[in-house]
Formats: C-alpha cells, sequence, structure tokens
C-alpha cells in the first residue's frame, strides 16, 4: 500500500478503530537553552500507545518544552540543546538523522489557539493529505469526510465544506484543526492546553473528542485545568522545574499521590 | 512499641485562604458533632443505671440536635464538592467527613435508643442484672469514640489502629452481660421486659463501638489513602507496618 492509499485507509473510522498506536518511550531527556540550563532535566517516561497522558506542573515547569520535544519543535529555537532519547515503536525521534517531516506526519500537534488556514473547511482539511500525494477528488473526499466524523464536526459543517473555516466558532474551529491533524494519519496527537481559550461547552466536546481518539492515537496533552486531566486521561505526569516529580495512573494521582510535592500542587497548596 | 505515624498532610496552607476556612470550618463541625454525641452517650448511660427519667429525656432530645447537624455537614460537603472540586487530600477529607458524620449520626441512634430503655425502666420494676457490664461496656465505647475523634483531630493513624484493635475487647463485656440476662430471664421470667431493655441497651453500646471503628477506619484513608475496612487484623497491621505492642 502506497502512501496515498494508506492515508486513504486510516482515514476510515472503521480502520482506524483497529489501528495501532505505539507508545513513546523517554530515556534520560534534558534540554537546554541558552538562558534556561536545565528547561528538562533527566526525564524518563513510559507513554503507553492508545492512551491519553496528562502533563501538568506550574508555569514555566518545562511541560510545553516536553510536549514539543516529541515532534522536534524545540529545533526551530536557536540553542536549544538536547541528550537522552525518545522512542516512538523503532524511531529515535531525537536522533539528528530523523527526518522531522516525516516524524510530524506521524506525530500531530494541536496548540492551544485554533490556526485554521485561512482557506475553506474543506481544504484546510485537504491540505496535509494533498502534500502528501492524494489527488484524486473523491481520495480525498472520503479523507475529509472521515476526518471530519472522527473530530465530530462532519454534522456541523458537511452542508457548507466551501466556507472559509474562519467563520466557524472557535470551538468548531479547534475540532477543525483536530480534523486537519488526524487527516494526515498521525499515530501520536500532541495536544497543547486545546480547550484553554473555548468556553466550558466546547471544552467538553473536545473531551468528549479526546476520549473517542485515543482508540485509534496516543494523545499527550498538556493543561493547565487539572480537573480537565483528571477528566479525560488515563496517566498524569507532574513537572516542576524541569524534572518529573510524579509520574501515575490519574486516578491514584488524583485521589493520593504518593509525592508531597504533587499532593501541594494539585490541591492548591503549591506556592 | 507503636510508632507514631500522623498525617502531615495539609498542614501547609491553600493558596486560596476562603478554601482553607471552609474545610477548617467543617473539620470542626464535624468535632463539635462528635463531642455532642460522646456527652449524648454518657447522659444515655447515665440515665440507664439511674433510671432518671429526665436525664434520659436530656439525652434523646440530644438526638435531634445530632440529626441537624449530620444533615448541615453534608450539606457543606456537597458545597465544597461542587464549588471546589477538591483533589488528593483534600477530597479524601470531604469523604471521609461525609462518612464519619453518617457513623456519628447512627451512634446517637443507638444513644437515643439507650435512652429510651432507661425511660421504660422509669415505669418499671429496675432490674440491674448487668449494670458492671453495661458500665464497662459503655465507659470502653465512649473511649473509643473519644479517642478516634482525638485522631482525627491529630490525623494520626496509630491512634485510629488503636481504636480498631479495642473493638474487639468490647466483646468480652457484651458476652458477660447477655450471658447474665439471659439467666436471670430463665431463673425469673418476670424480669424478661426489664432484661430485655438492658439486652436492647447492651446491643446499643456494642453497635456505638462497632462505629467507632468505622470512624477510626476513615482516619486511615485520610491520611494514607488506603481503604482498610473489612481487613482482618493481620492484614490490616501488615499494610500499616504497626504493631500492636502498645
Amino acid at each position: 500500500m502506497d502512501h496515498r492509499e494508506a492515508l486513504i485507509a486510516a482515514s476510515s473510522h472503521r480502520v482506524r478503530q483497529g489501528g495501532y498506536a505505539p507508545g513513546i518511550e523517554v530515556n534520560g531527556l534534558s534540554l537546554t537553552y541558552p538562558d534556561e540550563p536545565n528547561a528538562l532535566v533527566d526525564i524518563n517516561l513510559s507513554i503507553p500507545g492508545g492512551e491519553v497522558t496528562a502533563v501538568i506542573g506550574p508555569s514555566g515547569c518545562g511541560k510545553s518544552t516536553l510536549l514539543r520535544c516529541f515532534n522536534r519543535m524545540n529545533d526551530m529555537l536557536e540553542g536549544c540543546r538536547y541528550s537522552g532519547s525518545i522512542m516512538l515503536h523503532d524511531l529515535n525521534i531525537l536522533d539528528p538523522a530523523t527526518d522531522v517531516t516525516a516524524l510530524r506526519r506521524r506525530v500531530g500537534m494541536v496548540f492551544q489557539r485554533p490556526n485554521p488556514f485561512p482557506m475553506s473547511i474543506y481544504d484546510n482539511v485537504a491540505y496535509g493529505p494533498r502534500i502528501g500525494g492524494v489527488r484524486r477528488r473523491r481520495d480525498l473526499d472520503e479523507i475529509v469526510e472521515n476526518s471530519l466524523r472522527l473530530a465530530a464536526l462532519w454534522d456541523e459543517v458537511k452542508d457548507g465544506l466551501g466556507r472559509n473555516a474562519a467563520i466557524l466558532s472557535l470551538g468548531q474551529q479547534q475540532r477543525l484543526v483536530i480534523a486537519r491533524a488526524i487527516a494526515v494519519r498521525p499515530e501520536v496527537l500532541l495536544m497543547d492546553e486545546p480547550a484553554s481559550s473555548l468556553d466550558p461547552i466546547s471544552t467538553l466536546r473536545i473531551e468528549e473528542l479526546i476520549y473517542e481518539l485515543k482508540q485509534s492515537y496516543t494523545i499527550v496533552i498538556v493543561t493547565h485545568n487539572m480537573q480537565q486531566a483528571a477528566r479525560v486521561s488515563d496517566r498524569t505526569a507532574f513537572l516542576n522545574q524541569g524534572q518529573v516529580i510524579e509520574y501515575d495512573v490519574t486516578d491514584k494521582i488524583f485521589t493520593n499521590p504518593s509525592e508531597p510535592a504533587t499532593e501541594d500542587y494539585i490541591t492548591g497548596r503549591y506556592g | 512499641m507503636m510508632e507514631e505515624k500522623s498525617g502531615s498532610l495539609g498542614a501547609r496552607q491553600h493558596i486560596s485562604t476562603r478554601f482553607a476556612e471552609e474545610l477548617e470550618a467543617i473539620k470542626n463541625s464535624l468535632l463539635e458533632m462528635g463531642g455532642k454525641t460522646e456527652s449524648q452517650i454518657r447522659l444515655a448511660t447515665e440515665a440507664l443505671l439511674s433510671g432518671a427519667g429526665d436525664t434520659a429525656e436530656e439525652a434523646v432530645q440530644m438526638d435531634r440536635d445530632i440529626n441537624q447537624m449530620e444533615v448541615e455537614i453534608d450539606d457543606q460537603c456537597a458545597r465544597i464538592i461542587a464549588r471546589r472540586q477538591p483533589a488528593a487530600f483534600d477530597l479524601r477529607l470531604i469523604i471521609s467527613i461525609a462518612k464519619v458524620t453518617t457513623d456519628l449520626e447512627r451512634i446517637g441512634d443507638e444513644a437515643s435508643k439507650v435512652a429510651q430503655m432507661a425511660l421504660k425502666s422509669t415505669v418499671r420494676l429496675p432490674v440491674r442484672v448487668a449494670e458492671n457490664h453495661t458500665t464497662a461496656l459503655a465507659t470502653h465505647v465512649s473511649n473509643m469514640l473519644r479517642r478516634a475523634l482525638d485522631a482525627f483531630a491529630r490525623l494520626s493513624v496509630d491512634a485510629a489502629v488503636r481504636v480498631m484493635l479495642a473493638n474487639k475487647d468490647s466483646m468480652e463485656d457484651y458476652d458477660a452481660g447477655m450471658q447474665l440476662l439471659e439467666a436471670a430471664i430463665r431463673d425469673n421470667p418476670a424480669t424478661l421486659k426489664s432484661c430485655m431493655d438492658q439486652i436492647w441497651a447492651l446491643r446499643s453500646l456494642d453497635r456505638i463501638g462497632d462505629h467507632a471503628s468505622n470512624i477510626a477506619e476513615q482516619i486511615v484513608y485520610l491520611v494514607t489513602g488506603s481503604d482498610v475496612r473489612h481487613m482482618d487484623e493481620a492484614t490490616l497491621l501488615n499494610l500499616l507496618d504497626v504493631s500492636t505492642d502498645s
């Protein structure tokens, strides 16, 4: 099956339900910036495939930096240096030889503010597959519909796919961005505060979507909203000052954490 | 020697002082309810042994206050859950308070039953068959409750475990008292009603010990996060890494 065929097949809900979502193994990851020598310090995490892992911690603790390591977004920052390894199945993400463009097809990302391209709803979702070589209109139609269905947006936009994405509400735009991300058949979805700019109802829709998507994707979510982490994630990592203080199943973290620092943070005793 | 294992969690201040005040307020409400329940047991036992009707009436009256306190504390718990979404220690605190409140309310019911037995005995020829065992049992379960509430206030797992272990000690007086009362009924069936009242009182006192033990279990859960309900003694001691030496 070539890449084009794989994209079409992978965008089918039925195929994705049985899809393979690999885990991520982080070993001895340290990261420095010129003005931040301890941005991340000896991070070791085993993130299971097909689950939602939340990363929580105070501002500046390194959680977004950690997330950006998973698709090498930090490479764009001058002076950024890292050591250790991040294994996605048999691929070392941090290996300088890793094809970053190919990596980002496998590891999609959704940001805090929805960032639809200034084009139609259809073209937003079809953008990645077109770059990936899908040209036939029928194939693109199938990918767009499947992706929008997976992102729980199809019913709301199916009668106006040619409209500019900018007319959608913020919550719809964020779901469109998720549809765009999954249209290129990633294995991992990174979400950096995906609902922080949304109203409570749109937030619940995104959380419901995360729950649905985890059947097919490995999801890592960074959030400041601890109740959100508690609601959507299977595992939670608490970071502070660039270090993983505690990493455990979410039920344990939110009812009986092992580390006093975690306890202080999630109960609001953190200074 | 059992090492002191007390909870230090919750010692640090919340960033939200209002939340801290709300938690402090609900803890104080619970301890106030516990204090009232202790007083009620003392009055009910006094009334049972002395036959003083006014003391018994006072104990029965206190049950209404205790019931009202249960409703108010439950309401406080619901409001904190709705407004604060507590987690970790704070969550366990609210869950524990809600459960301890239920046990205290049931202790109030049992103490009220003891007081009602006292009211019945004032209109009947008193037969004090198991007075010593009743007194001893009442003292024992009152102590259990007092120590359980003290353990709650200090977040002391060791003190809580001692309360749980003390529950089996109440069986001796309970069984001995029951045997005396059963023998009295056999020997003189005319004492049946009075002895049955005393049997019900003994059973209520024994149940108070069980509820005090339940409160102690909640303290272990609150401090350690471990659910030790329905756990046998050996497993409990092994889990908590404590010995029975005192």
